[in-house]
């Protein structure tokens, strides 16, 4: 494997890590409340969905953005709804939205484009561009630190550089702020927010109004920049990925883009490599491809030590009598 | 106007005066009618029994619950509270029985929770760092501001939650049930934090039904019987006695009355018992003991000296090495026969320290709590297969009369029942088949008087019937009054044994913290 290679692999395993560090961050937002979240799926694939359409529509990707995360944030309202006003069962609810949104839209899609709930092809002012780097073609040449600037981290899309800069931004909210603090605290007891006069109601709904917003975003770099366009299911279990990714990475920002990164890699690597010998032993394609899927069940089966969820986890909150 | 026209008068201004709050639960008139004043720099304690409505009471004063009818007045001024947050800008500081604190937080952030100065946390944990420094030197609050509050001691969590009252310039601080978790250092400590505090000005509602605590340290002290409020007396002018009765409504002993014991055979041989914990630790280290029928052998110590282990590994709950014999026959202390079935057949009634975690399942029905490890028994079997819920419930309803559980209805849940109700359905299980070893732990944990007086003479009844009895309390005076004998526990160890005609609560006090006496 020569550098040209790594360069591109991990190249590659940073654009499939991108959806998936939006999603890990929108659950940790909503997990960290208290609220159990596992619609991040469903999310993901109704702002795919809405904004390849209304990039298609409209010819502006971000207008598609926009209509991406609000649709997003629709869904996270149902969600808060079902689970904090109501104090339905979270799961259910989580599910019950996975099967609106794939439901949904493959048949909205059928009606306004007639191409077997595919979006129409995306091109120009309605995809996000890769952005080049200052001095990138100025450095290429240097070699190793030139490749690594060039290739790398320069020419992205504008969503990945936010990706990443969400990651220091949910740490310093969590960690360094007053709404951080108390979003903390309501995940783990509620009561004691409540007595100190906070409202838990308030605070659990503005966390799943971040979660549907972040997931907004890896809906929409999923269909307008790692692709160029709506396929039905094209979140493929990304949204279940992230919730693994959340557990690996302990509900911590820091961690989630290592665990994000992971599944990237293997994601990359199972793109890129698609036969391989392996001492002699011919690989399957679909043994690689699988990789991140079979990773998710091992971290999901508790094989990488204790992970503590937030205490409150799961539970709606009741003034006690 | 009110505080004006106080003011003038000379007369000190009440810190808070309530004034014909009544509050309805459903049908359950919880408060009615209620009138208090609590006087500015004073501790004012509220006693009553479980269910008397004290916890509601302060509920409505803290802003959880809205009170029906009724005002209140905080120094002179009326004030709507509607929230917890209206009570804290009151001036009012809550400290829950069951801590409202977040576990993997540290204790600054604890404090600052909800009364930060601004968006970002770094001014607000720089500024209660200095504040907790000087809280602590002052009130002896000492507390590691950087610990996290899991590791911390239950002690040491409520300082926690007194600070969190003083970060929000509280000046009149509520205690539910403050000494229930703590052992009697750590409740000395409390009690000298509560004075400095009064001291300083700071007014002190203390709720709780200890007598004891009541005429140690309030000025003052307000009695509460089934939602209302029966009587205020300056503590200096009243008993324990009167107190008792006012509570109850009729004559309590305070001290139980008993016979001297006449043991017979002896029933339970222990020696060198040991049990080592999952981590490793030695949790009893060497104990021997015997236990005659009809006697009550009572074991002091602090909570965590080996005690629950004790009653543990005789119960057959965790598994220990050493001897037990009971009337001379060995017991299995690992492997099969090492369960709480086969001690049972034996002849051991076990009534666990934690009735609500090993005693009851809290979902369950009354009735069928009630058979839960005699469940094999005939009488409740209707053929093979099934099981006589029939026979089952009237034989609950019938032992629910006799032990005196309120309500008698067997078709309630577990939970739906008090602390000292669910207490008599786990005695009435244990007690009512004539073990021949009876193990108790915390009898009278959390129960209210006139049960406590219940429970006490229904040990005792059944020591007279010849049954031997290991008592287990974290309360010496349960222990001075009940036992025959008192052995006292320290580090896993039995310190040495006295009779309670012959020691005192000091002597006591010295072994309980591991000073040794002259050998037993």
């Amino acid at each position: 494997m020569d550098f040209t290679t790594v360069i591109l692999v991990l190249d590659s395993a940073l654009r499939l890590a991108t959806p998936l560090l939006f999603a890990c961050l929108a659950g940790l937002f909503s997990e960290r409340s208290g609220i159990f979240d596992i619609g991040l799926e469903g999310k993901m694939l109704a702002s795919a969905f809405f904004s390849a359409s209304v990039a298609a529509f409209t010819g502006s990707v971000w207008l598609g953005l926009l209509a991406g995360m609000g649709a997003s944030i629709f869904l996270a309202l149902i969600h808060g709804v079902a689970s904090i006003t109501f104090r339905g069962n979270q799961l259910i609810s989580g599910v019950a939205i996975n099967f609106l949104a794939s439901g949904v839209t493959v048949i909205v899609g059928q009606s306004w484009f007639s191409l077997g709930g595919r979006t129409p092809q995306l091109e120009g002012a309605a995809r996000f561009q890769e952005i080049t780097l200052p001095f990138a073609e100025a450095l290429r040449g240097v070699p190793v630190i030139g490749p690594i600037y060039a290739d790398l981290i320069s020419g992205h899309s504008i969503l990945v550089y936010a990706g990443f800069a969400a990651v220091a931004l949910s740490w310093w909210v969590l960690y360094r702020t007053r709404f951080g603090l108390r979003l903390r605290a309501v995940g783990e007891n509620p009561e004691a927010v409540d007595t100190a006069g906070i409202s838990v109601i308030g605070l659990r709904y503005t966390a799943t109004i971040i979660c549907g917003a972040l997931c907004g975003l890896a809906g929409t770099y999923l269909a307008t920049g790692l692709a160029a366009g709506f396929v039905r299911e094209m979140s493929a279990g990304r949204g279940f990925i992230a919730l693994a990714a959340l557990i690996f990475a302990k509900w911590r920002p820091g961690y989630a883009l290592l665990a994000c990164l992971l599944f990237g890699l293997l994601e990359a690597m199972g793109n890129r490599f698609q036969n391989i010998d392996v001492l002699g032993i011919n690989v399957p394609t679909q043994f690689m491809q699988a990789l991140p899927y079979i990773l998710t069940v091992v971290i999901l089966a508790g094989f990488v030590g204790r992970a503590i969820p937030p205490r409150a986890g799961g539970e709606p909150y009741v003034k006690e009598r | 106007m009110q505080a004006e026209q106080a003011e003038a008068s000379g007369r000190p201004v009440p810190a808070i005066e309530l004034r014909g709050i009544s509050k309805a639960f459903g049908p359950v008139q919880a408060n009615r009618d209620i009138s208090l004043t609590v006087m500015p720099g004073t501790i004012h304690g509220i006693i009553g029994e479980n269910g008397a409505g004290k916890s509601t009471l302060m509920s409505i004063l803290y802003g959880f619950y809205r009170a029906d009818a009724g005002e209140i007045f905080i120094r002179g001024r009326k004030t709507e509270i509607h929230s917890s947050l209206d009570a804290i800008r009151a001036g009012i500081g809550m400290v829950f029985q069951h801590f409202k604190l977040v576990p993997n937080f540290t204790v600054l952030e604890n404090v600052i929770l909800g009364a930060e100065d601004g968006p970002l946390l770094r001014p607000s944990l720089a500024k209660a760092r200095g504040l907790l420094r000087q809280l602590a030197e002052e009130y002896e609050l000492q507390v590691d501001p950087d610990a996290l509050v899991e590791e911390l001691s239950v002690g040491h969590q409520q300082r926690v939650e007194i600070l969190k009252a003083l970060y929000r310039e509280a000046d009149i601080l509520i205690l539910d049930e403050p000494t229930g978790v703590l052992t009697p250092a750590e409740a000395d400590h409390l009690f000298r934090i509560l004075k400095g505090l009064k001291e300083q000005g700071k007014t002190i509602i203390l709720i709780t039904h200890k007598l004891r605590e009541i005429m140690a340290i309030t000025d003052t002290v307000s009695v509460m019987r089934r939602g209302e409020m029966v009587a205020t007396v300056q503590t200096a002018e009243t008993t324990p006695e009167q107190l008792a009765e006012l509570m109850v409504g009729r004559k309590v002993l305070l001290r139980v009355e008993k016979t001297p014991a006449r043991p017979g055979e002896v029933v339970l041989e222990v020696e060198n018992l040991r049990v080592t914990d999952e981590d490793g630790v030695e949790r009893l280290k060497g104990i021997t003991f015997e236990l005659r029928a009809g006697e009550i052998l009572g074991i002091a110590g602090v909570a965590g000296n080996g005690q629950s282990e004790l009653l543990e590994v005789l119960g057959g709950i965790t598994k220990g090495e050493g001897e037990v014999r009971l009337a001379g026959v060995p017991l299995a202390l690992s492997g099969k026969g090492a369960d709480g079935q086969s001690r049972r057949a034996f002849g051991i009634a076990h009534v666990p320290e934690d009735r609500q975690k090993l005693g009851l399942i809290m979902d369950f029905f009354a009735w069928e709590n009630m058979i839960f490890g005699y469940h094999h028994d005939p009488a409740y079997q209707k053929n093979a297969l099934m099981m006589d819920n029939t026979a089952i419930r009237r034989d609950a309803e019938e032992k629910m009369h006799r032990y005196d559980v309120r309500p008698p209805n067997a078709a309630l849940q577990a939970k739906a029942f008090s602390g000292g109700n669910q207490q008599k359905i786990v005695l009435a299980r244990e007690m009512s088949r004539k073990p021949a070893l009876l193990l108790v732990g915390q009898p009278t944990r959390g129960v209210d008087i006139g049960a406590i007086e219940f429970i006490h003479q229904q040990i005792i009844a059944l020591r007279d019937q010849g049954a031997a009895i290991l008592l287990v309390s974290v309360e010496l005076d349960e222990i001075m009054s009940l036992s025959d004998r008192i052995a006292v526990m320290f580090d896993g160890r039995i310190m040495g044994e006295r009779l309670p005609g012959e020691t005192d609560e000091r002597e006591l006090g010295l072994l309980m913290a591991g000073v040794a006496g002259e050998a037993a």
